[in-house]
């Protein structure tokens, strides 16, 4: 029988039993849009926050007074622990395995003016040069900081993109003057943009040397006369050091500066990519895993949603197949009818699942700020998961019918 | 099949068969031995229950005996495979059931032109072929009723039309004025009488002694045995 025929009377199928191809469709279109959806936003979020998280630099490690996401939190110790200072800083940078070490403190400023134009809930960072190697800074136009801005403690400031959109909407920055709480300081470069992360701009920030933000900005100090914020320090070892040999090193170091007994666990932190890869980790294995459940479930839901309807249809169908064998057709002829109708509906149900799937995980991904991106595998798994939930259905009754002589199928109940 | 040959065009040897009901056991047909030459008109008689129905289907190639051999031009039906038995069913032999058996949520039209579908008939030709069918059992104003918009004579006469559609040389009808006004069932039986005049044979299961005395050979069955001729 001509492929063309078998087409025909696969669509004359559809239009004489509408509910029921409509209700097979639905099935799969729910299945594999849930599936695209749910994986496309956890797949969207993961590579988000895997750029944030590369973007620190695979080599550099964080020397801090915390270390991420410790689990439990002890008051008490941590209010005990001691800052990080510029001497910590000098001895690391000492040690034969570290390249570059770049101390660091920042605060957020909320007065920040140009002329008329102001420039709100900027983040300044007082940084020495090396900082632009260990967190991969680059500007867009002007300088960097260099040591001369250090040591001469120079009101100098590389400003970020959504500082220059907010104070220079259409003026060239380089060699303007700001207003820094109240403090002067002179734009010598422009840093290049970052983009946004979860709807935060990234370029909100100002990096001006470490010697200037010390002596412009002085730390609040406890009633104690202790600052309450020390700072942070950038480490990125020598090349061809492994990073574990280099977090040792500093360890040790930092254990022994700090006086550490073998028995007292350590009282800085120190991180890396990788500590805040895991932290991302395990804040989400709950929330992903729950989502793939669900994911799963309007598989299966739409599954048993096909599944039903095609058996309900059996005892019509086994006797249609009987009555068309009775006239005629080979029991090839009839499964193909049925396979080429099961699997136009799969398509055309799994290809709309899909384009749906696409469409609300980008709105979704558009609310939150980020590109939610449908991985290929999913919409394959989705799709085929669905489409042969559907053929399997439509096919495995037909098969057994086909099987039937003629009357044995027209009596079936 | 329309060719001469040696072979009747059907002959039964010792058919019974056999249905299983729960635990009971029914044996519809006890050995039915009979003969029919190419260009007979016979009518098949009998109680209700005599395994009328039931023998028709064998000889149609629609199920299969429990025991004994159905050889339709000297070929024994159960050594047939899908595709042999397929085309058998589709040109040579034209089934009007006793349940009809329309496909439901088809017009008339569409089911009459079902079987010239699988013999591969281009639509144009289904198309005006099937017109000229339901025109010739008097339907050309139901032609886009669904089947199951269409009475009880009506949907006969779309299953007789049907039955015809690939001219085949073997009428098989159960019944097929059972639903029919006296003046329609005439209609049909003057139908048959011209078919058989034109050589085809013909088989009618019929309980109306005046529709088979249309018939030239009366086979009577009773409890699925041949009770006379
Ligand atoms: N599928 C079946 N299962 C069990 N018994 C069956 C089945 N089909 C028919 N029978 C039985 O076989 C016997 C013969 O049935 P058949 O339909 O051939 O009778 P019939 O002569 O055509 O009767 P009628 O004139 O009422 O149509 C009946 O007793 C019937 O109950
Ligand atoms: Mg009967």
């Amino acid at each position: 029988m001509p492929f063309l025929d078998l087409l025909k009377l696969s669509l004359q199928t559809f239009r004489t039993h509408k509910m029921r191809s409509f209700l097979t469709a639905l099935g799969i279109i729910i299945g594999v849009m849930t599936v695209i959806a749910i994986i496309s936003l956890i797949q969207g979020m993961n590579q988000e926050v895997e750029r944030q998280i590369s973007s620190l630099g695979s080599n550099t490690i964080f020397v801090q007074k915390f270390a991420w996401g410790m689990g439990q939190i002890d008051f008490d110790e941590i209010g005990r622990r001691p800052d990080l200072t510029l001497a910590d800083a000098e001895a690391i940078a000492r040690l034969g395995s570290i390249a570059k070490v770049a101390p660091q403190r920042s605060r957020s400023v909320n007065r920040i003016t140009y002329r008329g134009n102001k420039a709100t809930g900027v983040e300044v960072t007082g940084a020495t040069p090396s900082i632009a190697a260990t967190a991969n800074i680059k500007t867009e136009a002007g300088r960097f900081i260099n040591s001369n801005d250090s040591l001469r403690k120079r009101a100098v400031c590389v400003i970020g993109g959504q500082v220059v959109d907010d104070l220079f909407p259409d003026d060239n920055p380089i060699g303007k003057r700001i207003d820094i709480e109240g403090k002067r300081f002179t734009i010598i470069g422009v840093l290049e943009r970052k983009g946004s992360f979860m709807g935060q701009s990234q370029d909100n920030n100002i990096i001006i040397p470490l010697a200037t933000f010390t002596k412009y900005f002085p730390l609040p100090r406890s009633r104690r006369g202790r600052v309450f914020r020390g700072i942070s320090i950038q480490v990125m070892p020598r090349k061809g050091v492994p990073l574990d040999r280099a977090i040792d090193e500093i360890r040790e170091l930092m254990r022994r500066r700090h006086g550490l007994g073998y028995d007292k666990p350590d009282d800085f932190g120190i991180n890396t990519q990788d500590t805040l890869r895991e932290m991302y980790q395990n804040l989400t294995r709950v929330a992903v895993i729950v989502m793939i459940a669900v994911a799963g479930i309007s598989l299966l839901v739409g599954g048993i949603g096909i599944m039903n309807i095609m058996l309900v249809a059996v005892a019509e169908r086994t006797r249609e197949i009987g009555l068309r064998k009775a006239l005629g057709a080979t029991s090839r002829t009839v499964l193909w009818q049925f396979l080429l109708e099961s699997v136009l509906l799969s398509v055309v149900g799994g290809l709309i699942g899909v384009g749906l799937g696409i469409g609300i995980a980008a709105i979704a991904g558009a609310l939150i700020h980020m590109d939610a991106a449908a991985p290929f595998w999913v919409v394959l798994l989705g799709f085929g998961f669905a489409a042969g939930v559907g053929i399997f259905f439509g096919i495995y009754p037909a098969s057994r019918a086909a099987k039937l002589n003629p009357i044995e199928a027209l009596r079936y109940e | 099949m329309r060719e001469a040959s040696s072979y009747p065009l059907i002959r039964t040897d010792q058919l019974t068969k056999c249905y299983r009901a729960g635990r009971a056991e029914v044996h519809a047909l006890r050995g039915v031995t009979l003969t029919i030459e190419r260009g007979e008109y016979v009518a098949l008689m009998g109680p209700s229950g005599s395994g009328k129905s039931t023998l028709m289907h064998l000889i149609g190639c629609l199920d299969s005996p429990t025991s004994g051999t159905c050889e339709i031009n000297g070929q024994d039906i159960a050594r047939l495979n899908d595709v042999e038995l397929a085309r058998l069913r589709n040109r040579e032999i034209g089934f009007v059931f006793q349940t009809f058996n329309l496909l439901p949520r088809l017009s008339a039209l569409a089911n009459v032109q079902l079987p010239m579908i699988y013999a591969g008939t281009r639509p144009r030709e289904r198309t005006r072929r099937a017109r000229e069918l339901l025109t010739l059992v008097g339907l050309e104003d139901r032609m886009t009723h669904k089947s199951n918009e269409l009475s009880g004579g009506e949907m006969q006469r779309v299953a007789v039309a049907r039955a015809l559609a690939n001219q085949p040389a073997l009428l098989l009808a159960d019944e097929p004025t059972g639903n029919l006004d006296t003046r329609t069932g005439q209609e049909m039986m003057a139908l048959f009488d011209h078919l058989a005049e034109q050589g085809n044979t013909i088989i009618v299961v019929t309980h109306d002694a005046g529709v088979a005395g249309h018939a030239r050979r009366i086979i009577r069955l009773r409890d699925g045995m041949v009770e006379a001729e």
